[in-house]
């Protein structure tokens, strides 16, 4: 029996494609945002309505990440936005090799901001890095507020967090309080910003957040 | 569910080690698992079971997960210290402005292996 001692990253392929990435988004500039909520959370609205506070300002593309379909992306595109679809065809989270061939279609140069969309999932999404520059998190009300003590991971990895479908606060029992200070125990000092984004309520802390990070990347 | 994506990049890493060393079998994987990531460990161990059982470099080996217990550096009064997953803030001072230093690790820590030159040993 012969012991070797190995010292590696489980996910050292996935992470040296994210540093390809990386370098990409770096010398052209672009800030990415890496969406990650369960199925039903806000996703795309909060992505649209993101788009609606920010389109003048920047030019943004979207990159759809789904299980299978490609209903996300047609969406994206009716609103006049240009949308990747990756279908990962049973994978329950994006992988950045799968970015890595998103980002081959896209036109790289004239972008300033690329949203992804993750796979709707609250658990494995959080382990991956695809090369982004920040991972934000939607939660949405009906959800519950016990979810940061059920799924920690999620609320982690996130450098801020967004609690969607505010306007729904009075027919659910959603304890904004207990759920801010679970969210500051597992990521003390993470932003949480407050919005209803079907009704663009609230959407403009968040896009101003947002607008101060793509313009700490862009020339 | 994402068990089967670590494992098999766990296995893509593993087999070039052990061809590389004239391994026979591989016995043992130890793993270092932060218990800030979202892995379970029945999980792993069910999913390593069906993924390893009819290769014959691997079956009847054995997963050993080592969990690493989290720890956090304050950046307001310097204090390092270990906690749960779900309790960042300094329990010294207070501080929300705390980092992480270890906690969510992915690695493979080493493996065991059988060569030919083990089969005359006692």
């Amino acid at each position: 029996m012969t012991t070797i001692d190995m010292e590696q990253k489980i996910l050292d392929k996935n992470d040296r494609i994210a540093q390809e990435n990386r370098k990409r988004l770096d010398e052209n500039h672009v800030f990415v945002v890496n969406l990650l909520a369960s199925p039903g959370a806000g996703k795309t609205s909060t992505i649209l309505a993101t788009v609606r506070q920010l389109r003048d300002m920047f030019n943004i593309a979207v990159i759809e990440g789904d299980l299978a379909s490609n209903v996300d992306s047609i969406t994206m595109k009716e609103a006049g936005i240009p949308a990747v679809q990756i279908n990962t065809a049973g994978t329950c989270h994006l992988e950045a090799d799968m970015l890595s061939r998103a980002l081959d279609v896209l036109d790289l140069p004239n972008l300033d901001l690329i949203i992804i969309e993750n796979v709707g999932n609250l658990v494995c999404t959080a382990d991956f890095y695809l090369g982004e520059d920040a991972k934000v998190m939607i939660l949405s009300v009906p959800e519950g507020d016990d979810k940061p003590l059920k799924y920690p991971g999620m609320f982690q990895v996130a450098e801020a967090v967004i609690l969607n479908k505010m306007d729904t606060l009075p027919v659910f029992d959603f304890d904004v309080k207990a759920f801010e200070d679970e969210v500051d125990n597992l990521n003390p000092g993470a932003p949480i910003f407050h919005i209803a984004a079907t009704k663009d309520d609230g959407v403009k802390e968040w896009t101003d957040w947002l607008t101060e990070k793509i313009e700490a990347v862009a020339e | 569910m994402h068990e089967m994506s670590l494992l098999q990049g766990i296995l893509d890493s593993v087999t070039p080690v052990a061809r590389e060393n004239h391994a026979t079998k591989v016995t043992k994987i130890v793993l270092d698992i932060g218990v800030m990531t979202q892995v379970v460990e029945e999980v792993m161990d069910f999913d390593y079971k069906i993924l390893t059982e009819d290769d014959p470099l691997y079956s009847g080996s054995e997963l050993v997960m080592n969990f690493l217990t989290p720890r956090s550096r304050c950046f307001d009064c310097g204090e390092e210290f270990e906690h749960d997953r779900f309790h960042l803030k300094c329990p010294k001072c207070g501080s929300s402005a705390t980092m992480l230093l270890s906690g969510r690790e992915l690695k493979i820590a080493s493996i065991e292996i059988d060569t030919p030159d083990d089969v005359d040993e006692p």
